[in-house]
């Protein structure tokens, strides 16, 4: 006599068979995991010591990136504000606000403040701000639109994949070099199109007009050409 | 197998069981090994191999805490007993295969009677090997790397290391052998769930058995299964350590960069797989009176291809001597000056004892025939072909191409931890294997006995047979 | 660095004593991080970084970096990040530990955060100063370069200098002011001295001595004239153990006065170096080489070659570079001169002195060379000859009218050149007569060690009732002192010194000192000057407020910019050898002679030196310097008793076994190490060893210094050695290991591993020479040798290059094998030092390495010295073989090592021909140690353990440039691109760039018949190549002279 039911029989045969699917499924789990928000970080609120709204200072006030990232476009890193800087405002405005508490006792005991790191790349990674904005990579092809974030979070996945992707194919996230700073800016804005590629289609003179893909992978092409953009893969261009 | 049931006379041949011996006396005699009491020496020889066991987590547990530099490895020497014990492990793997899934397709009946455990052993020498590549690395948490996965950094691996190739090779080679050991088990597990009284055992074998009631059906199936993973296992054998052999031929080190490297290392590895067969076959059938069973006739058969493939293993050497002198090229010159006058010339020389030397006492029957001999001689070579290993990597490496930069390589007490240890792991699970699995193929023996089924061929179910009462193997 | 722990330990104590926390934040900070180990160091380092003491620490001692912490916590962070990171089974590329970003409250505008600066300033060695940039990111001082405006430097460095930058932060630093070795104040001891001073200032000072080194600094002996002055009696003693005695005995003997004398190798055609090294070695050493290289770059249509003889005792890397070497003991070589200075018609003739027919067959063939080059040539005897020698060579240039051509002598560059043994003798006499109430030791000098033995220097100095010692470390010296001062580092004070020709170079601080430490212009101040708050930028700058001209707010603000102080180079003196002085070294020579001949053969002369990396003991704590092999011994972390392979067998004592030396009643245990190359019946051991006191360095190899005594500085002749039984383990990286236990005859090892390494290393092509005749009778010789494989060779295809294509070529011809280049690259690339144990495994981790070859006879071999870095190979071996990709090609043919990716197989190492990977074996990276985590260059990666990595051209440079061209839209301009190995090299036998640039330096030395690759024929196609050696023998010689190239083909 058998010791188990025959039932065990089709047990078996589906454990055997199902085993491709649970594997695939795992795979498909991990895969996923690895690209959520809970290992990249992305879209993720850290608590700073300040509440600082980009929100509030660019597209409010309209102060430029480069009022307090000073070394964007000369050095590695982009340059945090010094506690000076924000007090260069503060000392009139909002001079007594508790918010800015911290920046103000900063500035008087001249002990620095300490923000939460951000945008937060590996150790082994060199990242160099100077040379992307020279190549005409705007800030938020990385950083998304900062003036829309009244707390900053960070937006791209920042994985080898996602910095793969544009060196392997600088031309989709090329723009102008005079519109690097500029968060609104969209591939599709008629004027930078105008600027760069004459002479314009008939079309373009209806005020209505917007460059089309094709048009904007032509303004893409010749900016690549025109800013000497190479695709660079070596591993030496970012680990050392 | 056509040679039984010919009508005409036929030349005399050995037989591979000793006389004597009806269908149910073999059933008997192999099931009763697992299903009697556990003999006192098993629990010793057990708790001692355990213990090595245990032992070897340790060293690897500190390994992982310090890193690699715990072992003797340097510049130049880069590969140590690490690779050496990789190589040696998977070229003892290769027996089994090779017997149960070639002398199939040969249709060499008497291996049935070794093949069991030939399998075994290679299932678990492949376990020790497989840990190595793993062990060895400087950062082992991300062995995973080698393995081609879609992942976020955006990368392959290089697929024109050999390292590689060793990764598919081996984890193909390790599934296949597993799967055929497995499928033999089958018919085998099915007779001992029936034979067993205790219950959990009952289950665990039931279990393991899938339900087989050895129908016409099953036997059908079954035969088809086998006969296409031994055709499966086949090409493995060789392809196996051929691979291996490129890790070294791949390379250019004077020593390693070499032509004849995977014939040689092929037929180095069945040469290592035969001996190990042999030193675990001869004291097993001694310990459970297996005499009828795994015959002289078995081990001449080993010993003559013990023989045959030493020797294909000391042409390699002299081809190696040849080319290194007939190149002309100063490197491999001053290599093979090296391995003969350099500080590992008594290595190099202890190695040519133990392969080359010794293995010729085979030329002589009363050798061949006692198990004695046969045994001490199979360490000999055991011995030798971890030498052979030591001399291939440690005394190519530390005399390379740089005067400036030679060394010398010596192993550390993790070093020798490291492999005695693994040789704990092995005989651990040949412990267990013994004890609760038939450590030779009862149907298949069965097959082959006077007075067993007629036209050799599992025609015949086994639940007609004498000893097991029908209605156990009968549907409910 | 084990003992790092320690000292941590003990400043955990010394902050709890500490009365009055103020200054010592540092200790308190790092006594915090001591209670945690491992991960939570670091961890709390951030925390920390919140806590209030912590940001105040920062501020008072490094101001102008806080918002490094960030930036340096990156760095330090790596491993242990990716360690804890991976072995949570996550990848560099998922989750990181949270991080902070602190940035300045005020920016100071100079400074760009990720940029580093430049600042030019000066360290002294020996006394000596050598105009330096330091590299400073964001306020740490990370990389020492020469400075290209310094003529000491010409943009190059030597060892000393590479390795200044470790010292800087080396955590063994003395860090507080001790008394009776309990911690105390500055204002404590400046309260206690000032009484006791006061009291012996109404005797004018009697009583009060002050102990230094050698003196250069202008404004220091300014302090000391105005303290003379002030304290009439005060006594001014100085010892510079590893100082030029000799050279300043014999210029008094040969001109009346103590004459410095400084050569021009750039217009000397012959050179003859007699038992001295003065390319590599001396004050002016950096100088020298340069000059010396420019003379023997021979290349296609530049057959312009110098000729340079060496006859010395002991192997030096001088010799390695001479057309002819002479070994000669000792006594021989004062007999050569002699018949030399007769020869040349410098001395009277009177009797033949040399008994050695091939010696004097280089007698008449030097001679008639010079005398045919006269006006243009050099006879240089160092320091180590004896004073008669000198006097003789003095002579000689004088008579080949070189004086004032090649040979200048100007006035002495040290401030006070007194007879520092005459000096130290006075001092021990008076302490022991107890005339000395005070005895100040500035400057680190550590008298307990380094006195001569025979003056009894320690039992005196416990006589003077008060002691006083000043110094980077606590040492022997401070043991006997009641007080102890931290001196500041080179790199945190002002200061000024100058240079072997006397151009004074200014010391400007690039950090605030990270110990508290004091510079000696302020203990002097303090102390004599009641000025116990001056800094010794007010003082330094009052000094020269007088002496600059023009504007001087200009004028300082361009010298400490520069570096030097325009138009202080001391014109050359118009100086004639006394004849009387002459004859006297004959006679002396003569004399010496006698009984070295009439002596027992089983004696030797034993020559002392200083220590080619730890110098005279000073730099012992510097484990860059311990663990670079030395020249031509290539041993680390040791000294030792070195004789060549002859005398070896004739006194019975073998390779690595300790012998007893004993020399006029006085013994020493040493090892043994047998050295090709050694003159007979020469032995020699380093000063430098021996240390009681030196934290980690503590009880390395042998001590010189108790053989050494005040008659017999360098020269010790009829010293016996007896072989003992013991054995003593070298940590040698190279032939390392190959000495097996048991039978060793005559230490060459069974069938003599060294003489196979170099008969190898000729029959496999790797050093090519060639003379300068075959050269220039067959421009294409050394091509005919080679190997070159046909192109194309390769199952892969080609690489195309649209961009750069980097390569580095390397001059054979003028390398000296001073291996600066191992240490600037250290410096550069964060690389780790594994200490003596892990040396004596074979797992240094040099990214490049300076071979050394012996060719030839063992006992007078030709030395061949070969650097090796990455080949960076066109078909590398190591790309093919690596699983995961994680050793590249890059698109600009160099071949990436991606330490992030790497997971340890090892098998590109295996697989690579020249064996320039390095593996981290172990964890060797010093993470624990906060402050050497503001060392690291934060451009590199710091390895974790189980990592492989390797030289790759100083990629982060590369890429910096190619960056900034980038940026600025231009091409990287020339010369502006170097490897730091480059940068560093005196010679300038290193030249990296552009190989697709057709106007390029290296592309010209690449298409030069002398180029060859090493192990062409591999087909591994390297990118770093060589020029062949050529030498350039004197035909009257070469005949008799095994010819180098010669043997080269066999």
């Amino acid at each position: 006599m058998q010791i188990f039911h025959r039932s065990t029989n089709t047990l078996a045969k589906v454990s055997i068979f199902g085993a491709v699917f649970f594997i695939a499924l795992f795979a498909w789990i991990f895969s996923t995991l690895l690209r959520s928000s809970y290992a990249t970080g992305q879209g993720i609120v850290l608590k700073q010591p300040v509440p600082f709204s980009h929100d509030h200072h660019v597209a409010g006030l309209g102060i430029d990136c480069r009022y307090c990232h000073t070394a964007v476009e000369v050095s590695n890193s982009a340059g945090m504000p010094s506690t000076e800087t924000c007090m260069n405002c503060h000392r009139q405005i909002w001079t007594n606000a508790d918010l800015l508490e911290p920046v103000r006792s900063s500035f008087a005991n001249n002990t620095p403040i300490v923000w939460q790191r951000v945008h937060d790349l590996p150790d082994f990674v060199y990242f160099n701000h100077s040379v992307h904005v020279a190549k005409g990579i705007g800030c938020a092809s990385c950083h998304g639109q900062v003036d829309r974030m009244p707390l900053m979070f960070q937006q791209a996945t920042l994985q080898m994949e996602w910095c793969l992707a544009c060196h392997r194919d600088p031309g989709k996230n090329v723009r102008p070099r005079e519109e690097v700073f500029n968060l609104d800016w969209e591939p599709t804005d008629p004027a930078s199109y105008k600027r760069y590629m004459q002479p314009l289609p008939a079309a373009a003179s209806d005020p209505e007009w917007k460059p089309s893909k094709a048009d904007v992978q032509a303004l893409q092409a010749k900016l690549v050409k025109e800013y000497k953009i190479q695709s660079l893969t070596s591993c030496s261009t970012c680990h050392r | 197998m056509a040679t039984i049931d010919s009508p005409l006379p036929k030349p005399y041949k050995p037989p591979v069981v000793a006389p004597g011996h009806t269908p149910g006396t073999v059933t008997d005699k192999i099931s009763s090994v697992v299903l009697r009491r556990t003999p006192k020496w098993w629990y010793v020889g057990f708790g001692i191999s355990f213990s090595i066991l245990m032992m070897f987590l340790f060293c690897v547990t500190y390994l992982f805490a310090k890193g690699v530099g715990i072992w003797g490895i340097n510049q130049p020497v880069g590969w140590g007993f690490d690779i050496i014990n990789f190589v040696w492990w998977i070229g003892i793997g290769h027996a089994g295969t090779l017997i149960s899934a070639i002398l199939l397709l040969l249709r060499q009946e008497w291996r049935t009677s070794i093949n069991r455990f030939a399998e075994a052993m290679t299932l678990f020498a492949v376990a020790c090997a497989g840990m190595y590549p793993v062990l060895h690395l400087g950062r082992p948490w991300l062995a995973y790397w080698l393995f081609p996965y879609p992942n976020t950094m955006g990368m392959w691996p290089q697929f024109r290391s050999p390292l590689i190739w060793d990764v598919f090779a081996v984890s193909t080679y390790a599934t296949v052998s597993a799967l055929f050991w497995y499928v033999g088990l089958i018919p085998d597990l099915a007779t001992l769930r029936d034979r067993t009284r205790n219950r959990a055992m009952k289950i665990a074998y039931g279990f393991g058995a899938m339900g087989w009631r050895g129908s016409a059906a099953h036997w059908h199936n079954y035969e088809t299964a086998y006969l296409l993973l031994a055709g499966l296992a086949t090409p493995l054998v060789i392809s196996v350590h051929t691979v291996v052999s490129f890790d070294f031929a791949v390379g250019q080190v004077p020593g390693w960069h070499a032509t004849i490297f995977p014939p040689y290392f092929v037929a180095g590895a069945i040469y290592a797989g035969f001996a190990m067969v042999l030193t675990l076959a001869i004291p097993l059938r001694a310990a459970f009176h297996l005499e009828d069973f795994i015959t002289t006739r078995h081990l001449q058969n080993m010993a003559k291809v013990m023989l045959a493939t030493g020797l294909i293993v000391v042409y390699g050497y002299m081809a190696e001597l040849f080319f290194g002198w007939y190149s002309g090229n100063i490197y491999e010159r001053f290599m093979l000056m090296n391995r003969a006058t350099g500080p590992y010339r008594f290595h190099w020389f202890a190695l040519l004892l133990c392969n080359a030397v010794v293995p010729q006492l085979l030329w002589l029957r009363r050798f061949r025939t006692s198990p004695f001999w046969l045994f001490v001689i199979s360490m000999f070579v055991s011995v030798g072909m971890w030498l052979e290993r030591f001399i291939i990597i440690v005394t190519s490496l530390h005399r390379d191409f740089l005067p400036s930069s030679w060394g010398l390589y010596k192993g550390t007490i993790w070093d020798w931890g490291t492999f005695i240890g693994t040789i704990g792991l092995f005989l651990s699970l040949i412990f267990l294997f013994i004890r609760f699995l038939p450590m030779i193929s009862i149907f298949e023996m069965r097959t082959i006995v006077p007075g067993g089924t007629e036209g050799g061929e599992y025609t015949t179910a086994p639940e007609q047979e004498p000893g097991i009462s029908t209605e156990q193997g009968a549907v409910p | 660095m084990e003992s790092v722990n320690d000292s941590k330990g003990k400043c955990g104590a010394e902050a709890s004593a500490q009365p009055q926390p103020v200054r010592l934040d540092l200790a308190e900070v790092r006594e915090k991080l001591s209670r945690q180990r491992g991960p939570e160091v670091w961890r709390s380092l951030e925390e920390l970084a919140e806590t209030p003491e912590f940001e105040e620490f920062l501020h008072r001692e490094f101001p102008r970096q806080a918002s490094e912490i960030d930036a340096v916590s990156r760095r330090g962070f790596l491993q242990l990040a990716g360690a804890s990171l991976a072995l949570a089974g996550l990848t560099g590329c998922t989750k990181q530990p949270p991080e902070g970003i602190v940035p300045y409250v005020k920016q100071p505008e100079y400074i760009v955060p990720g940029r580093p600066l430049f600042f030019a300033t000066t360290l002294v060695h020996g006394g000596y100063a050598q105009g330096v940039l330091a590299e400073s990111h964001m306020g740490r001082p990370t990389k020492i370069e020469g400075n290209p405006d310094h003529p000491a430097s010409l943009g190059s460095t030597d060892v000393f200098a590479q390795a200044a930058v470790l010292t800087l932060y080396d955590p063994e630093r003395s860090q507080s002011i001790l008394h009776d070795g309990r911690i105390a104040t500055w204002g404590a001891f400046v309260a206690d001295l000032g009484n006791r001073l006061r009291a012996l200032q109404g005797l004018g000072g009697e009583g009060v001595r002050i102990l230094t080194g050698t003196v250069t600094s202008p404004t220091f002996a300014a302090q000391m004239q105005d303290l003379l002055t002030r304290f009439p009696r005060a006594r001014w003693h100085q010892w510079e153990a590893a100082g030029g005695h000799h050279g300043r005995a014999a210029a008094t003997r040969a001109f009346g006065q103590p004459l410095a004398t400084r050569y021009d190798f750039s217009a000397a055609r012959v050179v003859l170096a007699i038992d001295s090294d003065v390319l590599t070695e001396g004050p002016g050493n950096v100088r020298y080489q340069r000059d010396f290289a420019r003379t023997r770059r021979v290349r296609k249509g530049n057959l312009q070659m110098s000729r340079l003889y060496a006859v010395e005792s002991i192997p030096t890397n001088t010799g390695t570079l001479a057309d002819h070497r002479l070994p000669l003991p000792a006594a021989e070589i004062e007999a050569f001169t002699l018949a030399l200075a007769q020869a040349v018609g410098a001395a009277t003739a009177g009797g033949d002195v040399l008994t050695d027919a091939r010696a004097r067959k280089f007698v008449q063939a030097i001679a008639q060379d010079l005398r045919a080059n006269a006006g243009a040539s050099i006879v240089a005897a160092d320091e180590y000859s004896s004073p008669a020698v000198q006097v003789l060579v003095h002579a000689i240039n004088q008579a080949l009218g070189n004086s004032g051509r090649t040979v200048f002598h100007t006035a002495p560059v040290d401030a006070a050149p007194v007879d520092h043994v005459a000096s130290m003798r006075e001092l021990v006499t008076d302490m022991s007569a107890g005339r000395v109430e005070l005895l100040l030791m500035l400057g680190g000098v550590n008298p307990v060690y380094t006195a001569p033995a025979d003056l009894g220097f320690t039992p005196a100095l416990q006589k003077v009732p008060l002691r006083v010692h000043h110094g980077l470390y606590e040492n022997e010296t401070s043991e006997y002192c009641q007080w102890h001062v931290p001196a500041a580092h080179e790199l945190e004070s002002w200061g000024d010194a100058r240079s072997f020709d006397g151009t004074v170079s200014l010391m400007q601080p690039l950090i605030e000192p990270l110990y508290s430490g004091k510079t000696g212009h302020e203990v002097i101040a303090a102390l004599f000057a009641n000025r116990a708050d001056a800094t010794s930028f007010e003082l330094v700058q009052a000094h020269w407020k007088t002496l600059l001209v023009g504007n001087f707010e200009e004028a300082w603000r361009k010298v400490v910019h520069d570096g030097i102080v325009p138009a202080t180079q001391l014109p050359p003196a118009g100086a004639s050898v006394d004849g009387g002085a002459v004859q006297q070294a004959a006679n002396d020579i003569r004399a010496s002679l006698q009984r070295a001949r009439s002596e027992g053969s089983n004696k030797v002369t034993l020559r002392l030196r200083p220590d080619p990396t730890v110098w005279d003991g000073s730099l012992a704590q510097n484990v860059w310097l311990q663990e670079l092999p030395k020249p031509l011994s290539k041993l680390t972390w040791d000294n030792a008793l070195m004789v060549g392979p002859a005398t070896a067998e004739r006194l019975k004592v073998s390779h690595e076994e300790t012998a007893e030396v004993s020399w006029n009643g006085r013994k020493v245990q040493a090892a043994v190490w047998v050295l090709p190359g050694m003159a007979e019946g020469t032995a020699t051991l380093s000063l430098g060893y021996g240390r009681r006191r030196a934290g980690r360095a503590t009880g390395l190899g042998f001590s010189a210094y108790e053989l050494r005594t005040s008659q017999n500085l360098w020269n010790l002749p009829g010293a016996e050695i007896r072989g003992l039984a013991g054995r003593h383990d070298f940590a040698c990286t190279q032939n390392h290991h190959v000495l097996p236990q048991g039978k060793r005859k005559s230490g060459m090892g069974e069938d003599g591993e060294i003489p196979l390494a170099g008969e190898q290393a000729e029959k496999r092509h790797l050093v090519m020479t060639g003379t300068l005749e075959e050269f220039r009778s067959d421009p294409d010789f050394i091509k005919k040798e080679r190997e070159e494989p046909e192109p194309g060779e390769s199952l892969y295809p080609g690489w195309k290059y649209e961009g750069h294509k980097w390569g580095m070529a390397i001059d054979l011809n003028v390398c000296t094998g001073c291996s600066t280049c191992i240490v600037a690259c250290q410096a550069e690339n964060n690389i780790p030092v594994v200490g003596k144990e892990q040396v004596q495994r074979g797992r240094e981790m040099h990214w490049i390495r300076v071979d050394r070859y012996y060719a030839g006879d063992m006992d007078d071999p030709r030395i061949h010295n070969q650097p090796v870095p990455c080949m960076q190979c066109e078909n590398a071996p190591c790309e093919v073989v690596c699983p995961v990709a994680a050793t590249v090609h890059s698109d600009e043919g160099l071949n990436d090592m991606v330490y992030n990716r790497c997971v340890g197989t090892r098998y590109c190492s295996n697989n690579c021909p020249y064996k320039v990977r390095r593996f981290n074996f172990l964890r060797y990276s010093d993470r624990e140690t906060p402050v050497l985590a503001l060392l690291q260059n934060p451009d590199v990666t710091v390895r974790m353990r189980g990592v492989m990595e390797k030289c790759t051209y100083c990629v982060q440079r590369i890429e910096q440039a190619k960056i900034e061209s980038k940026v600025e839209n231009r091409p990287i301009p020339a010369g502006t691109l170097q490897t730091a190995c480059q940068q560093a090299c005196p010679t300038q036998a290193i030249v990296f760039g552009d190989i697709n640039d057709p106007e390029s330096e290296v592309t010209r030395w690449k298409s030069d018949p002398l180029s060859y690759g090493l192990l062409e024929m591999l087909n591994t196609r390297p990118r770093t190549t060589y020029l062949a050696k050529i030498t350039n023998p004197n035909p009257a010689l070469a005949a008799g002279q095994a010819h180098p190239e010669h043997e080269e083909r066999t």
